[in-house]
């Protein structure tokens, strides 16, 4: 029984109605190694890894566990067999403390009458989230957390579960680099004690310094599997991708116009006498740590967040946004972070979400054109390359790339002239990245001004003819696009 | 640990994705009909004419409130007031009544203001005051129905005009007012909700109340409109029953929301909101109803109507989970 594996999965199928989602796909994991898988999405990535825990039966092929033939019908049994997953987006219980989450569903409980043993339960808590090295209360509760230390519980509770493969679903995507750091060093850890990690990202620096094995994927099957020194980054994207990208950015040198936004003194809740100008033509980065006040700046020029004090112009006038309503008569748009939350009506069509902002053109006196509405989706759908089996199709079954395009082309058809662009790429495919990437440059060509807030330098620094560096809700710098580094903005972000 | 927000939400069924789509879609129409048929095979008196109609008039006071408070929960709320508000409006509008005072315009009037006031009240403290629907409008419950026993004494109203009574009781080209109301209710409530944009807005509320702000929608006026309209047709509703009855009962619709509710939800809209459509209402609103027709025709006594009642609410509802 002595398996140089822990997990082997043997041609596994999967089909949904109109698509084989898997087509025969190989994979091993070993103890003590961290194994990346990259794809695209719909690349199978989430397909394969949801039948690892259970959520879905393979129509063919088997897996092994150490030797042993096993068929996960549950997330509990997979979670018994020792594998356990880190969603990207963590799902706590956030009314309750750290150790009730770290025990949940499987507490000390006392011999006789089955009551919780709190002190135990603490204990062993505060044992755990010590070895992580967390420095935090475990009777504290989910919801006052950090991402970052949220995510260390997970952990935790999959060690707590015995777990010897743990999937990690990019765990980085909301992690500051000082808190990627901290995850790294408690993956190398791991490692040593022989637990496998099972690592899906999109970020390619990380990606590089973390895995000691990489699997790509590509529509469904298994492209190669190697070890990552046998690998360099440009290898790997045409690898993921099927076809050579030479330069994802193609920024051209431009001349901005005339100023089209401006703030003056601009203070809220997290940020302070914030000043900035944006020009026609011109792409604004903005740079700085997670929670240093980036977001609630743009959210504040788009009227979703309170502005206690500061002027906002437009072509020199002043203008007032109490909301977003506000905001996009002004012709502001947004892109926000968090695209479940503001930009997508998830249980709706492709259709009505790219219309939902626009309905007032598609009328004929009271009545929505619903014929005009299709015509309008149909373009964006087109124009933006949407990937979707109709306009009729819910927004819930696409991609994360799409999903974005979605929102894109809600701001487009409000002929927004500034359009703020708040982590664009986040949890998005390299494919998708790089038509966003070039999107956003053909509209600053087209005149528009735009706004580029992201954690991903080589973003900020590939697109921004300027880059403002947020730290603690203040402006610490403004980098000109000859000046900007990611070791200088970094200096300027951390302090 | 929940993973519900990564499994695929509508998986068709994989090998025979069409039939599934088609139940999902039609489920709710097929358990009418086999409900209407396993009726006509039970008793010789279901099928006619005339039981159908008396079906229709009894299930249109019901009808009209299911599609008021359909609108309020695809916006993703909801209101329990809706059964005083019945017994206030027809007490208010009866009160104006009697023959020879004011009219058929007056009570009319008087009894949808008074739905309109009430659900915009509802409205603002919902969304002006960020107080949880619920128990805004179980707060209203109690405070409309109050409101019916003060401004009547605890008495009801009654010694009302014919025209006040032709509401009710009338017909028109030989079909009974209160159906062609609860029809006109129908067409222009499944109108605004499929090709207007306030109907657009209404399901985009309830989809995602931070998107649909984001969109530029004023989510707050969307809102209050849900109440408003709402309130408005229990007004309608209030009325019809008053004048069915002829007189104006503050202890009338207790209760009523409940049905109503039974009707959105055995009609496929999710409480949650985002979702539902007028027809699924009234298609609800009819089950409910040749239910309570079809048990009376069987002589099954009111007390046990009502388990069965609850039955068929819970499975609806399972059944179109299952799918």
């Amino acid at each position: 029984m002595n398996q140089p594996y822990l997990l082997k999965a043997e041609n596994i199928s999967k089909s949904f109605p109109g698509v084989k989602a898997l087509d025969k796909v190989n994979l091993t994991i070993e103890g003590g190694k961290v194994h990346t898988i990259i794809g695209e999405n719909g690349a199978g990535k989430s397909t394969l890894m949801k039948i690892l825990m259970g959520m879905l039966l393979p129509d063919e092929g088997e897996i092994l566990y150490k030797g042993e033939k096993v068929k996960f019908t549950s997330v509990q049994e997979a979670i018994k067999t020792g594998v356990s997953m880190i969603h990207q987006e963590l799902l706590p219980f956030p009314e309750l403390s750290i150790a009730e989450n770290i025990f949940m569903g499987n507490e000390p409980t006392s011999r006789i009458l089955g009551w919780i043993n709190k002190k135990e339960m603490n204990k062993n808590a505060a044992l755990l989230m010590n070895k992580l090295g967390a420095n935090v209360e475990v009777t504290t509760a989910m919801k006052e957390l950090s991402i970052a230390e949220m995510q260390m519980v997970e952990i935790a509770k999959a060690i707590s579960n015995q777990s010897e493969i743990i999937i990690m679903d990019e765990p980085t995507s909301a992690l500051s680099n000082r808190e990627i750091d901290i995850l790294f060093g408690i993956i190398e850890e791991l490692k040593q004690q022989g637990i496998a990690i099972i690592y899906i990202s999109h970020k390619m620096d990380e990606i590089f310094k973390i895995s000691d094995t990489i699997t790509v994927m590509r529509d469904g099957k298994h492209i190669t599997t190697c070890e990552i020194t046998e690998i360099d980054q440009k290898k790997l994207i045409s690898l993921i991708v099927g076809r050579e990208i030479n330069s994802i950015f193609d920024k051209k040198e431009t001349t901005p116009g005339e100023v089209i936004l401006s703030v003056s003194e601009l203070t809220g809740l997290k940020f302070k006498d914030i000043n900035f100008n944006v020009r026609k033509g011109e792409i604004l980065g903005i740079a700085g740590l997670m929670g240093s006040g980036r977001t609630e700046i743009v959210n504040s020029i788009y009227g979703l967040e309170e502005i206690v004090k500061g002027t906002i112009f437009i072509n020199g006038k002043k203008v007032k946004i109490r909301s977003p309503k506000d905001a996009i008569k002004n012709s502001i748009g947004l892109v926000s972070e968090d695209r479940k939350k503001y930009g997508l009506v998830l249980g709706s069509s492709v259709k009505h979400n790219i219309s939902l902002s626009i309905l007032e053109k598609c009328k004929n006196g009271l009545f929505l054109n619903l014929k005009k509405e299709n015509e309008m989706a149909d373009a964006q759908i087109n124009k933006l390359n949407i990937k979707t089996t109709s306009s009729d199709q819910l927004v819930n079954n696409l991609s994360g790339g799409n999903q974005q395009k979605i929102i894109i082309a809600k701001v487009l058809l409000n002929d927004a002239d500034i359009i703020i662009f708040d982590e664009p790429t986040r949890g998005i495919d390299i494919g998708a990245k790089s038509e966003i990437y070039k999107l956003m440059t053909q509209l600053a060509n087209e005149g528009k001004a735009l706004i580029l807030i992201s954690s991903e330098l080589p973003e900020i620094l590939g697109l921004s003819d300027r880059v403002l560096v947020i730290r603690e809700g203040e402006i610490r710098a403004e980098l000109s696009q000859v000046e900007a580094t990611q070791e200088l903005i970094m200096k300027h972000a951390m302090a | 640990m929940n993973f519900k927000n990564l499994l695929p939400t509508r998986l068709p069924a994989e090998n025979s994705p069409s039939i599934a789509m088609y139940f999902k879609q039609y489920g709710i129409f097929i358990a009418f009909v086999f409900i209407c048929i396993l009726l006509t095979i039970a008793t010789p008196n279901f099928l006619t004419l005339q039981n159908m109609v008396m079906v229709l008039r009894q299930i249109s006071i019901n009808g009209i409130l299911a599609i008021g408070v359909t609108f309020v929960i695809i916006s993703g709320g909801i209101d329990l007031s809706l059964g005083s508000v019945v017994a206030l409006t027809g007490v208010a509008a009866a009160s104006f009544a009697h023959p020879g005072t004011h009219g058929l315009f007056v009570p009319l009037l008087v009894g949808l203001l008074i739905g309109v006031t009430i659900g915009t009240i509802n409205g603002l403290i919902i969304t002006k005051g960020k107080v949880a629907a619920f128990i805004v409008t179980l707060g209203m419950m109690t405070i409309a129905r109050g409101l019916a026993l003060v401004v009547s004494d605890g008495r009801p109203v009654s010694n009302l005009s014919d025209s006040f009574n032709f509401i009710g009781g009338g017909e028109f080209l030989n079909i009974p007012i209160p159906i062609l109301l609860f029809g006109a209710v129908i067409l222009i409530s499944s109108i605004i909700l499929k090709y207007t944009k306030t109907g657009r807005y209404v399901y985009a509320v309830g989809g995602n109340e931070n998107a649909a702000k984001a969109s530029g929608i004023n989510v707050n006026s969307i809102k209050l409109f849900t109440y408003i309209i709402c309130s408005g047709l229990a007004g309608l509703a209030g009325i019809v029953l008053a004048s069915r009855i002829t007189t104006g009962q503050p202890n009338a619709g207790v209760a009523y929301e409940l049905d109503a509710i039974a009707a959105v939800v055995i009609g496929g809209t999710s409480l949650s909101g985002g979702s539902g459509k007028i027809i699924g209402t009234v298609v609800g609103a009819l089950i409910i109803g040749v239910i309570n027709n079809g048990l009376d025709l069987l002589n099954i006594t009111s007390y046990s109507q009502q388990i069965i009642k609850g039955l068929i609410i819970v499975g609806a509802v399972l059944l179109d989970r299952k799918n």
